[in-house]
């Protein structure tokens, strides 16, 4: 059983899994599933610097918090005592390309060669790291969701707008890819 | 006067009147907290639980890995596609379920969903997010989840997300919506 746990699910399993976060949450207390909003409730309660948009009693949002905290501890958890030694398993098309920039390294979650400490005061690692996380923060609160609160629960309440926002995410996400990372990656 | 009169002729109390902390609250978010109740701090522990369900989830099948995103904007692999399209049937049929049997919260509270209206932010915002999300290969959830595995430089970026939300809270009313 804890073999068979700890090798890489499948997207028939894990899918559903996500899609039953939806009425999880609905049913232990009425809460609409979305992660986003935890950053703005970060802003609300450490620098609301008299802006009107952090001006609300984010103490009412504060199980998006604890959520979040989970989320950081089931990250710890599958990384310690759920993990696969393999590394991840990628399309050869892909492997061959990244290797053209460096990437070589498929041990972790996130490619060390682009994501580490000393990457941080590059010009490549700073465009990745700190301008990517930026344009996520500042996108998803603009578009007013996520992944989670569009693209999962929005769509799962058939919310026309959250179609068209998960269509722009898509968007977005092709347009980097293909047309814009090939140079970041060249850095 | 007609019913149309009578709508617009409230229209602008009903905005001045919805000027309270829910309003604020939920204005560019998609999840707000609907309920009305005011539960102690230690209840919020089942969310925790959830989280850490959700956050094993995202790290077992691979969808916060920055090679899955890439694999995805690529069309070089089916596994992201199978993992959102069947997240959202799942929760497409237990929204249904929910609604038409008026099911409850296990406080017995009525499930209530509020309707997200159109603005523009939703394509802007949601480009820009794409371009962010390809990057990192991370969502705001999965930003969590990859610092939980050990990926430690991973809180700058969360730091710089949080940074980028601020932003977009103080410059709101000068962004087109």
């Amino acid at each position: 059983m804890l073999e068979w746990i700890k090798q890489p699910w499948p997207w028939y399993v894990a899918g559903p899994l996500i899609g039953l976060m939806v009425p999880a949450l609905l049913l232990l207390g009425n809460k609409t599933f979305g992660i986003s909003s935890s950053l703005r409730h970060v802003c609300a309660s450490c620098i609301p610097a008299g802006i009107p948009f952090f001006k609300y009693d984010w103490k009412k949002e504060i199980w998006n918090l604890f959520f979040v905290a989970g989320i950081l501890v089931g990250g710890i958890i599958a990384a310690q005592l759920l993990s696969n030694p393999e590394p991840v398993l990628v399309n050869s098309k892909l492997s061959q390309e990244l290797a053209t920039y460096g990437v070589t390294n498929y041990a972790g979650i996130v490619p060390a060669d682009l994501f580490s400490w000393s990457e941080l005061l590059t010009a490549r690692g700073f465009i990745m790291i700190v301008v990517g996380g930026f344009l996520v923060g500042f996108g998803t609160r603009y578009a007013g969701g996520c992944t989670s609160g569009h693209a999962i629960m929005g769509l799962s309440n058939l919310q026309w707008p959250s179609l068209v926002a998960t269509c722009c995410f898509m968007a977005g996400g092709f347009i980097m890819t293909n047309l814009i990372l090939p140079y970041i990656l060249k850095l | 006067m007609s019913v149309q009169d009578i709508a617009t002729s409230e229209m602008p109390f009903v905005a001045q009147k919805a000027n309270t902390d829910f309003e604020v609250r939920s204005e560019n978010a998609m999840c707000v907290n609907s309920s009305e109740l005011d539960k102690p701090l230690f209840t919020n522990i089942k969310y925790a639980l959830a989280g850490i369900l959700f956050g094993i989830i995202l790290v077992k099948a691979e969808v916060i890995s920055w090679f899955r995103i890439q694999e995805m904007f690529r069309l070089q692999s089916f596994h992201m596609y199978g993992v959102i399209g069947s997240a959202v049937a799942v929760g497409i049929i237990s929204v249904f379920l929910i609604k038409k049997f008026k099911v409850k919260s296990i406080d017995g509270e009525a499930i209530n969903l509020e309707p997200k209206k159109f603005n523009k932010g939703q394509i802007y915002g949601g480009l820009t997010f794409g371009l962010g999300w390809a990057i990192t290969g991370a969502c705001p959830g999965p930003l969590f989840a990859q610092i939980g595995t050990g990926a430690t430089v991973i809180v700058v970026t969360l730091l710089c997300a949080i940074g980028g939300t601020w932003v977009y809270g103080k410059f709101k009313d000068k962004l087109p919506h």
